[in-house]
């Protein structure tokens, strides 16, 4: 990946590309050091691209009276001007010997001629997208720490996502201060522990998953801390529909059916199926009829119909782990 | 001969009507013209034919004759096309106060023809209250030529304070005779096709006649009436409303997608697209996107009401099939909804007992409220097909 790079000689024009604000001023970062390293004196001019004016990058990236390096980087590289990118463009393609240029742009179509025209010319890319997967997230964690030459094991690193979070500047700032704060190499969960608690997004299929298992303590608590935390009241109401409703499906299926037979006559993808199923045990048809109404009910009241949709909330799962056992 | 002869089985209604627009005639002549009104409520259980009522009575107030039903006049007002015949067809969940400080202003003109200008209000009851009040003066005391016709199902959905300014008139459920009637001799439907498709619309005509001449309406209603059957597990009752909710979206899509795709090219138009020349460019010009956004939030109404509309549809269905096995277990000498389904009907009759068909009927009626409060269709109705498994859950 990108953290382990080392930009020894930095290509004249680097394309920063994607979504990933942290990763794009790392990699802004790293070719800036790159050019520090071969002349400390070098000259950084940070530009915002809506204010760019036309000439200024040929003036700037034109040589120097004294010879020093510059570095002139370009955030927001999609609100630059017509005439400006274009300019850009031309200058990419035949550049300056001893001035380094860097483009930030963050993806999309706006000033995707820009993007297209420096890469033709040669450019230098480094595409930062979103880390959107758990694994990704726990990659990062794990470089993250590894660059403060700490190792971590995976259970602390689970840990620390959860209690922190997906942003990865968040996620960044906290592993350095794990780093500074704890002592010896490895980080393990009880370091984690000492210092982050709790669990910093909660989404409703958490609030479901253990509400239909039965463990009505975590579901409460994980209705509040959701609630807390910004989750709408109707999203966590739906969640719970759905886990019950996919209870019904798999429970309700013929018996004759299995696997794949069984995935394909309720529409749902196998590893579902095969955890629903898993849910299934304690569940009977009436006690999910039981915790369907109470659903539908709360629906109800959390739209308008009660007076406090966290009550309306914390009843619909109680009634759910009342429900179960059914049989 | 006349407007007032299309109307079925309301013939008490029909006479007030009759004498008033006579009174109105008076009126603009010169004379007393007691027995007329500058405000009229109508109401009646759906399908018994308000806003054909009252589309009858503006046609008698503007016809020389009184409502002739063949002269030029009579024909504007049955197309709509009469310049001081203004109506008001809320399309959205809702009409709200801005469009009806809109519409006073447009009744306040005078008579275009030198007779009424008359305001006629369909569904009036979607008329939030902010828009009722706005609506008061304006009913209260009208300018002398201006009549407004309000319609809706029944008094009390109205404000009180619109009610006592309005003259009511009370329509009634037309007998199943009358309605079949009407189509066997104006739609050429077999008589017994008629018969029963009057039954199963239950006195409301414009559903009878859907049932008469659309397959596609049978079918699905079909389709409703044998869930009760089918919903042997949860499972199944699960599978039941994520059908029945899922038909009403490619109902309400069919419907709306036609008039949406021609509404938002007409705006487009209008915003300047495709225009060309000097200074024009090819895109919307200034406040296209704003006016994109209104279009858009006015047809995402509509469709949540369309749906709305084809579920509670269904609901009425159920009702009428377990009121129909509450007579069957009661005994009672009325006539069916139903009759063409009697084995399935003493089926269910038999297998429950009436204080279950009782409850069944509360779930389906819970299940209507719940939509109107916007519920998730899906969960509401899902919660009413199990209920229907299991009353007494």
């Amino acid at each position: 990946m990108l953290l382990g790079m080392a930009a020894t000689d930095p290509a004249p024009v680097t394309l920063v590309t994607g979504d990933e604000e942290l990763l794009a001023d790392r990699a802004v970062g790293e070719v800036i050091a790159a050019v520090r390293a071969a002349d400390p004196g070098a000259e950084v001019v940070d530009l915002a691209g809506g204010k760019v004016e036309s000439g200024e990058v040929t003036r700037l990236t034109s040589p120097s009276l004294f010879g020093d390096r510059s570095v002139v980087v370009i955030r927001s590289a999609q609100d630059l001007a017509k005439d400006v990118a274009s300019e850009i463009v031309s200058y990419a393609a035949n550049p300056a010997d001893d001035a380094v240029l860097v483009l930030v742009h963050p993806g999309g179509v706006k000033g995707k001629a820009l993007v297209d025209g420096v890469k033709k010319a040669g450019a230098r890319v480094v595409t930062v997208s979103r880390l959107t997967k758990p694994a990704e997230r726990l990659a990062f964690v794990k470089a993250e720490l590894k660059r403060a030459g700490r190792t971590v094991g995976a259970d602390a690193a689970g840990a620390l996502l959860d209690a922190v979070g997906n942003d990865l500047r968040e996620l960044a700032a906290a592993c350095s201060q794990l780093a500074f704060d704890t002592p010896g190499k490895v980080i393990d969960e009880a370091a984690v522990a000492r210092y982050h608690r709790g669990r910093a997004e909660v989404s409703g299929f958490t609030v479901a998953d253990s509400a239909i298992a039965g463990r009505l303590g975590d579901a409460l608590e994980q209705v509040r801390w959701a609630l807390a935390t910004g989750t709408a009241p109707v999203l966590l109401v739906s969640a719970l529909a759905r886990g019950l409703r996919s209870l019904a499906k798999v429970g309700g299926a013929p018996r004759n059916l299995r696997g794949g037979q069984l995935a394909a006559h309720l529409g749902m993808p196998p590893w579902q199926v095969g955890r629903v199923q898993e849910q299934l045990n304690g569940w009977g048809p009436e006690g999910i009829a039981r915790a369907l109404q109470a659903v539908a009910a709360a629906d109800e009241q959390v739209k308008g119909g009660g007076a406090d949709p966290a009550y309306a909330l914390e009843r619909a799962v109680q009634t759910i782990v009342a429900s179960r056992d059914g049989r | 001969m006349g407007v007032f002869d299309d109307l079925v089985g309301q013939e008490r209604a029909a006479g007030t009507l009759r004498r008033a627009a006579a009174a109105g005639a008076e009126l603009l002549a010169g004379g007393r013209g007691s027995g007329m009104t500058h405000a009229w409520l109508f109401t009646g259980p759906p399908g018994s034919g308000r806003e054909e009522a009252a589309r009858a009575f503006a046609a008698a107030l503007f016809c020389p004759d009184q409502g002739c039903g063949h002269c030029d006049v009579c024909h504007q007002v049955a197309i709509g096309s009469h310049p001081d015949l203004e109506v008001v067809r809320p399309q959205g969940l809702s009409y709200g106060v801005k469009d009806t400080r809109r519409l006073i202003l447009r009744a306040a003109g005078a008579p275009t023809l030198g007779g009424w200008r008359v305001v006629l209000f369909e569904d009036a009851d979607r008329a939030t209250e902010g828009a009722s009040n706005a609506l008061l003066k304006a009913i209260e005391e009208p300018p002398p030529k201006t009549v407004w016709l309000l319609c809706a199902p029944s008094p009390d959905d109205m404000m009180i304070t619109i009610r006592s300014r309005c003259r009511v008139v009370t329509l009634v459920t037309p007998p199943t005779a009358a309605v079949a009637h009407v189509l066997a001799t104006r739609e050429n439907v077999p008589p017994e096709t008629a018969a029963s498709a009057a039954r199963a619309a239950q006195g409301h005509l414009d559903r009878a006649r859907r049932l008469a001449l659309d397959a596609e309406a049978r079918r699905r209603r079909e389709d409703v009436l044998s869930i009760p059957a089918s919903l042997t597990g949860v499972g199944e009752c699960v599978a039941a409303a994520e059908r029945l909710v899922k038909t009403a979206d490619e109902e309400a899509a069919a419907v709306t997608s036609i008039l949406n795709e021609a509404e938002t090219a007409e705006l487009r138009k209008v915003y300047g697209e495709g225009s060309t020349g000097k200074g024009l460019n090819k895109g919307l010009v200034r406040g296209g996107a704003g006016a994109m956004k209104d279009l858009e939030d006015r047809q995402k109404s509509r469709a949540t009401r369309t749906k709305r509309d084809v579920i509670d549809a269904a609901l009425l269905d159920l009702v009428a099939l377990y009121r129909d096995v509450l007579a069957v277990q009661f005994g009672a000498p009325v006539e069916l909804a139903n009759d063409d389904r009697r084995a399935e009907l003493d089926a269910l009759a038999r297998s429950s007992s009436p204080e279950d068909t009782l409850r069944r009927i509360d779930a389906i009626m819970l299940c209507r409220r719940r939509l109107s409060a916007n519920v998730n269709p899906q969960m509401a109705v899902e919660a009413m097909t199990l209920s229907l498994r299991n009353p007494r859950l």
